[in-house]
């Protein structure tokens, strides 16, 4: 078994590539309500790769138009604000997603800093699967083997969980303190830490869901204050949520395409 | 080809004595061809009111036209009778989200989650199918050519023009037109200004001497100033397009929740008085009122 020093891993976190700006900055302009069509674009038309990915979801959906978009503006007076906006951050966490793909990683999507916590919580495995792939195999052939939690293994093998990896890197990407404490203790139960335990909840919703398990596909139990928060036990939560096979396709139309 | 309104009102159903005479449900257009044949716009709450009407008449075929997913176009199908009984048919045609690559049948699927409905999707005992359009492509429908355009709204919304038996119809749904997000000294103001009067110039074409426009024009130009960006548009930037595209009647729709009948009566009698000159008649939209083109 490999003994792997702390310092390793924060030299791993080194090499990963920055938190694309123009992502941070469409989520915070478009988290804000007052701020103006003009910055937003003005940050979109910035970022060249967005830009025509942009342009080329909307020629491809409106192949029909008599004329080719072939700018921002253009897109603007054709589907207005609302929708770019929508599309850039879908397109920002596509960015962010697509230049990895490893099997043990499964993207959760969905939005705000609910819906930044949820992306990023689990990226810590991408620095392990990225630059400490034989470590990591032991670790989820153990965790599979004995049906224990993996980031139990990981701690083991890596030195380090990747709940704890993911917080330094959302710290190294310069995220809020709130998501980087609740991504670090997403896989405890941390009574007061609301954002944690919906990423907790979340998680084993997906599993249920069999949306994807993130190599760990035990279903593990709320906390007493956890369904406290939910005010339901987890089988009426999923209850609720009603139909999710919707939520599922879309979240397959973005990591599939 | 007749039309009938079943729902004038924006964004929620507004019951009460203070909007009898325009109506308080939400948008519901009824279109009727010579041949007898049914088009359906929208299927806000006014689609109840009409498919009990409906209900004498089946088994109903009827083509729903949807311009956006916003609920107040959507909430009165699950609501629609007919569609639970068998013989029975329900062709529904709308946009495809850009963002989830899903088409209009998604809407109904999600209003019918258990969650929110306690009828699931395959109780639908008429034959119902879903078709996407897109924008400028046209399709014909029981012996009526429609048009559908992209018009901005904060959701992809659609505007259908409508032509059958030598008349023609346009129902804008929700519909701002893009301002310029520049100020005049920025560079780039010109040339943004410049797309938008182009994209102002296909729809004045597209909807050049149509028989009747049916307008979103939720706001007085006072409001308009307070809720640009909102997605909607003023009454005088309905007549002005209305001018420009020489048009025979427009209708003026999409009652913003607050407006009281005697609001609107009054709005009529201030937009008579401002502008003298229409060529053009004009009307407020009201629930119940048939227009025969
Ligand atoms: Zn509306
Ligand atoms: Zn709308």
């Amino acid at each position: 078994m490999s003994q792997i020093s702390e310092q390793e891993i924060l030299d791993c976190i080194e090499k990963m590539p920055a938190f694309p700006k123009s992502v941070s900055k469409i989520i915070e302009l478009t988290s804000s309500m007052d701020s103006s069509a003009k910055d937003i674009i003005a940050v979109i038309e910035g970022d060249p790769v967005m830009t025509g990915k942009i342009l080329q979801v909307m020629n491809s959906a409106f192949y029909s138009l008599p004329t080719k978009i072939t700018s921002i503006h253009r897109a603007l007076v054709i589907i207005g604000l609302n929708t770019i906006k929508n599309l850039a951050i879908s397109i920002a966490v596509i960015g962010v997603l697509r230049p990895y793909k490893e099997p043990h990683f499964d993207s959760d999507l969905f939005f705000s800093d609910y819906f930044i916590a949820g992306l990023l919580h689990d990226f810590g495995t991408i620095v392990f699967t990225e630059f400490k792939a034989e470590e990591f195999e032991h670790a989820l052939a153990e965790s599979s083997i004995n049906k224990s939690s993996l980031y139990l293994a990981e701690t083991k093998y890596l030195g380090m969980n990747h709940a704890q990896v993911s917080q330094i890197l959302a710290l190294k990407w310069g995220l809020s303190e709130v998501i980087a404490e609740s991504i670090a203790c997403h896989h405890q139960n941390v009574p007061n830490n609301l954002l944690s335990s919906c990423i907790f909840t979340a998680n084993q919703i997906a599993k249920q869901a069999q949306l994807g398990n993130s190599g760990n596909p035990v279903i593990e139990i709320l906390s007493a204050e956890q369904i406290a928060i939910f005010g339901v036990p987890f089988n009426e939560l999923i209850e609720e949520l009603g139909d999710i096979s919707l939520i599922k396709e879309t979240v397959h139309h973005f990591i599939g395409t | 080809m007749k039309f009938k309104f079943w729902g004038t009102r924006g964004s929620i159903p507004i019951p009460g004595e203070k909007t009898i005479k325009y109506g308080g449900n939400t948008t519901c257009i009824e279109i009727i061809t010579n041949d007898d044949d049914l088009i359906i716009l929208d299927t806000g709450t006014g689609i109840h009111a009409l498919a009990q009407d409906l209900l004498q008449h089946m088994p109903i075929k009827a083509h729903i036209l949807i311009t956006h997913t916003h609920w107040d176009h959507i909430q009165g199908l699950p609501f629609c009778t007919p569609i639970y009984i068998p013989g029975n048919e329900f062709i529904i045609y709308g946009g495809k989200d850009v963002i989830t690559n899903m088409g209009i049948e998604r809407a109904l699927q999600v209003q019918l989650q258990q969650a929110f409905f306690p009828i699931a999707e395959n109780n639908l005992k008429a034959k119902v199918s879903y078709k996407n359009v897109v924008p400028n492509e046209q399709f014909v429908i029981a012996g009526a050519t429609i048009t559908p355009v992209i018009l901005n709204h904060p959701v992809i919304n659609f505007g259908y023009r409508v032509d059958c038996d030598g008349k023609s119809l346009f129902f804008t749904g929700d519909y701002e037109q893009q301002f310029n997000i520049y100020e005049p000294e920025d560079t780039e103001y010109s040339e943004f200004q410049a797309m938008i009067d182009l994209s102002v110039d296909s729809l004045v074409d597209l909807i050049q001497g149509v028989d009747a426009l049916i307008m979103d024009s939720s706001f007085t130009a006072e409001e308009y100033t307070q809720k640009k960006g909102w997605g909607h548009s003023s009454y005088d930037a309905a007549i002005e397009l209305a001018k420009r595209a020489n048009v025979k009647q427009l209708f003026l729709t999409h009652h913003e929740p607050t407006r009281t009948d005697a609001n609107l009566d009054q709005i009529y009698t201030e937009l008579l008085k401002n502008y003298p000159d229409l060529g053009f008649e004009l009307h407020i939209a009201q629930e119940k009122l048939e227009i025969t083109l």
